[in-house]
């Protein structure tokens, strides 16, 4: 597979799964307002878009949490933004992604942009983009063969998930009010399967757990790391039997060993430090990716003559 | 007739491809009579499927940087088998003759020495490309695929205008229109037998394997694309898809040792065979346009070589050449013997003292072009030119005078198309596709029509506003009649339905809440 059409797939993942993050995150932060009068708001907000990677501001309010995050085509952490580089990446890749894969992206991109996103109540926005992410990812896995291209587009979309989800734990840690770890549940989605798994009686410890460590729960960090070092296993035709020569298979698992292999009773110690080396792990490992398969894509450029 | 035709009828100077004078023509009977069967409006929200759904499938062309969808008309464009016959050996004709051109220019010369065709006009072209002299494709064929542009006259009889062997584009709209047409108007087209256009995609693919340098049995075939901000760029990928060819760009090869790979995953591939488009002045940074930053340093010493064939190849600009153009009836009968089949367009080149001084003072009444444009760049039709611009024309041709023609101005033909909810004719194009595979040459049957759509409007390209309809050339026995064939059905698993057994457990369950109403405890 050619190494620009890899990297465009690598991005597709990455960029779909953090529009739809993204919408979790912030309707997470409009529900904690709601839930927790005592909350500032303003800070929360400041927070929030600092935690997102917007440009940092001074003064922010819920409006500017949804122009730089949802709708404005501008900004880079924005949901349209990020939608708009999903579809162009596919447009890339355009004969490699099955065309109906294609034709969902397309339709979801027609959707969002030009400011039909910010035309809709926020609750519905969110609806629509969630589920326009989980068509497109379902078409992803009936259409498209589970090769190569398949392969980097799962891992984009891990490597992508474990690094919001431990900006979801960042966030809720920071506003430190007593529903945190019921919202970071329902920002991941997980707060049906969490009570299934552990009952109606529960503890912060129990809920972190259930995030970080859960090997069933598919938004779960761990269940994720497991699913990026099973992607690159079977991308790495020449794997050796003796450890692990690929740098991002090595980061990926001693993320994972850390986690895993923490002693129970101290899972919720240290969080926001743990959460923050997470997410710098998932950029070591995004730059692993793209010096090992990717920079081919990087040609030398011609200069004689001139 | 419908409603939607009622009032229609034809421009009075062009050629009107469904109504002439004596009524409705037998191509288009069987169509607007399916038509008539719809009422006007379901026909225009049929209409308006067709965009929407170009848009969904991102089936757009670039202006500006702007995507846009491509327009297609609701109404087909239609056209007979035996007139379809005529336009498929022309077509053919005119490739055979432009192949052997092309031979001969970049090979012996022996049009120049026996006097058809002057050697100042072919090395004075911009598009002649001196390093290619010599070099002999594997297969010899040069066009790949070329694109000739006809017109229909005054009295409908179809002429070339123009020629495309550099890199014609288009063919994927003959495609998608197809498809698109079917699922929009499925009452029209199930009673008609279509030529099919599917087979395009193979017949490629086979044309290019089969230029393959020798001594490669399975050639790896790209498609190389200048880039996403490409105009045709939605062309491009629908190849390579269709294909089942990578589509690279040209920072995805690496020359080497006088040979292509391409840059994947696993580290480099060898190329074979470049389909590429690209035009020549980019393609290679180290012949060419030093700062192209879309070719490939190195792929014109690697065609050389013999180890990589670029198709189209490169050079092949002298053959559209407009001045050129002008040659192709006497080239047809030197080279192969035979008097040209499609008629080309009078044609004044302004080289030639006598042919200047009369175009100069009939500037208001004729078109001028320029020799080596496309996509109607450049072109200017004299009866609606402001007098300041005829005067910077006449400059410029003063100055330049090689690098213009004049031709009178020919009124296309016209086929209704729906405008504002309306029918209203509309001045049409054809553009056959024909693949040289070495043994044959395939025409696609129907090629792509383009639509002016501005009243009046003759030029027809996209950027100028143009939409396309779907061409049709029917089978001989064009409609399909109402005899249905009877076949003996194989006994066939049906897929089970019902029997869940739930409905005795839901009548309980139901019984059992009234139950409690009725006698509580």
């Amino acid at each position: 597979m050619l190494s620009r059409i890899a990297e465009s797939l690598f991005w597709i993942g990455r960029y779909l799964e953090r529009a739809e993050d993204t919408c979790r995150i912030v309707e997470m932060h409009l529900q904690l307002l709601v839930d927790d009068p005592t909350v500032d708001q303003d800070d929360a907000a400041i927070t929030l878009l600092a935690v997102m990677g917007a440009p940092s501001v001074e003064v922010a309010s819920t409006t500017e949490v949804l122009r730089a995050l949802c709708y404005d085509p501008v900004s880079p952490a924005s949901v349209a933004a990020t939608l708009g580089g999903a579809r162009e990446a596919a447009r890339r890749a355009r004969e490699t992604v099955s065309s109906e894969v294609w034709e969902a992206i397309n339709t979801t991109w027609n959707s969002v942009k030009g400011g039909r996103l910010q035309r809709m109540r926020p609750t519905a926005a969110f609806r629509l983009v969630r589920e326009r992410c989980a068509v497109i990812t379902g078409t992803a896995d009936q259409t498209m063969s589970h090769d190569e291209g398949w392969l980097f587009l799962t891992l984009g979309r891990s490597v992508e998930r474990i690094d919001m989800t431990a900006r979801l734990i960042s966030i809720a840690q920071v506003a430190g009010t007593q529903s945190a770890w019921s919202n970071v549940l329902r920002g991941c989605g997980a707060h049906h399967a969490f009570v299934r798994s552990y009952g109606g009686v529960t503890t912060d410890r129990d809920a972190a757990e259930f995030v970080l460590l859960d090997r069933l729960f598919p938004r779960s960090v761990v269940h994720n790391l497991r699913g990026a070092e099973a992607a690159l296993g079977a991308l790495d035709l020449a794997a050796s039997t003796r450890g692990y020569e690929d740098e991002a298979t090595r980061l990926l698992g001693t993320a994972r060993a850390s986690l895993e292999y923490r002693d129970p009773d101290r899972v919720l110690d240290d969080l926001p430090q743990r959460m923050a080396e997470l997410q710098r792990t998932c950029n070591k490992v995004s730059q692993a990716i793209t010096e090992r398969y990717f920079s081919g894509s990087t040609a030398a450029s011609w200069s004689g003559g001139n | 007739m419908s409603l939607l035709f009622r009032d229609y009828a034809g421009t009075p100077k062009a050629f009107d491809e469904v109504v002439g004078a004596e009524g409705v023509r037998v191509a288009y009977g069987s169509v607007l009579r399916q038509l008539a069967k719809l009422d006007a409006e379901e026909v225009r929200s049929r209409a308006e499927y067709l965009k929407s759904t170009y848009l969904d499938q991102g089936v757009t062309f670039d202006i500006g940087g702007e995507e846009r969808p491509f327009p297609l008309d609701i109404v087909p464009r239609v056209l007979l088998a035996n007139e379809w016959a005529d336009v498929e050996a022309g077509v053919a004709q005119r490739v055979q003759a432009l192949e052997a051109f092309l031979a001969d220019v970049y090979g012996e010369g022996r049009a120049f020495r026996d006097g058809v065709i002057p050697r100042k006009v072919v090395v004075t072209s911009p598009h002649y490309h001196r390093v290619m002299a010599g070099v002999r494709p594997p297969n010899g064929v040069r066009c790949h695929v070329a694109g000739i542009d006809l017109v229909r006259d005054e009295v409908g009889r179809f002429r070339v205008l123009e020629d495309n062997v550099r890199v014609p584009s288009g063919v994927s709209y003959v495609m998608t229109n197809r498809r698109a047409m079917f699922s929009a108007l499925p009452e029209v087209t199930s009673r008609h037998r279509i030529r099919p256009v599917e087979g395009y995609p193979l017949q490629l693919l086979a044309a290019l394997r089969a230029a393959a340098p020798s001594g490669v049995k399975d050639p790896t075939v790209v498609v190389l694309t200048p880039g996403v901000f490409n105009s045709a760029y939605f062309e491009h990928a629908l190849l390579a898809r269709m294909m089942g060819v990578e589509l690279v760009e040209g920072r995805d090869l690496v020359c080497h040792n006088g040979r292509v790979s391409v840059r994947t995953t696993q580290g480099l591939r060898p190329v074979h065979v470049i389909y590429r488009r690209v035009d020549d002045e980019f393609l290679d940074p180290a012949q060419f346009r030093s700062d192209s930053m879309i070719g490939c340093a190195g792929l014109i010493t690697a065609a050389r070589a013999g180890n990589v064939t670029i198709a189209n190849a490169v050079g092949n600009g002298v053959a559209d050449d407009k001045l050129v153009y002008t040659y192709i009836p006497d080239l047809i009968r030197y080279y192969l013997s035979e008097e040209p089949k499609l008629a080309s367009v009078d044609t004044w080149r302004l080289e030639e003292p006598a042919h200047r001084e009369e175009v100069l003072d009939r500037l208001d009444e004729l078109v001028l072009k320029p020799v080596d444009g496309s996509g109607g760049k450049g072109i200017v039709i004299g009866p609606k030119a402001t007098p300041r611009q005829l005067d910077a024309l006449r400059a410029r041709i003063m100055k330049d005078p090689r690098g213009w023609i004049a031709q009178p101005v020919v009124q296309l033909s016209t086929v209704p198309t729906m405008i504002d909810g309306k029918m209203a004719p509309r001045h049409v194009d054809l553009r056959p596709f024909a693949v040289n595979s070495g043994d044959d040459v395939y025409v696609l049957p129907g090629g792509l029509t383009r639509v002016a759509l501005p009243e009046g409007e003759l030029i027809v390209n996209s950027s100028h506003g143009g939409g396309s309809k779907d061409t049709w050339v029917l089978a001989r026995d064009g409609v399909r009649g109402k005899r249905r064939r009877r076949r003996t059905r194989d006994s066939v698993a049906s897929v089970p339905l019902g029997g869940l057994g739930e409905e005795r457990l839901a009548e309980q369950q139901a019984q059992q809440q009234q139950t409690r109403v009725e006698r509580p405890c």
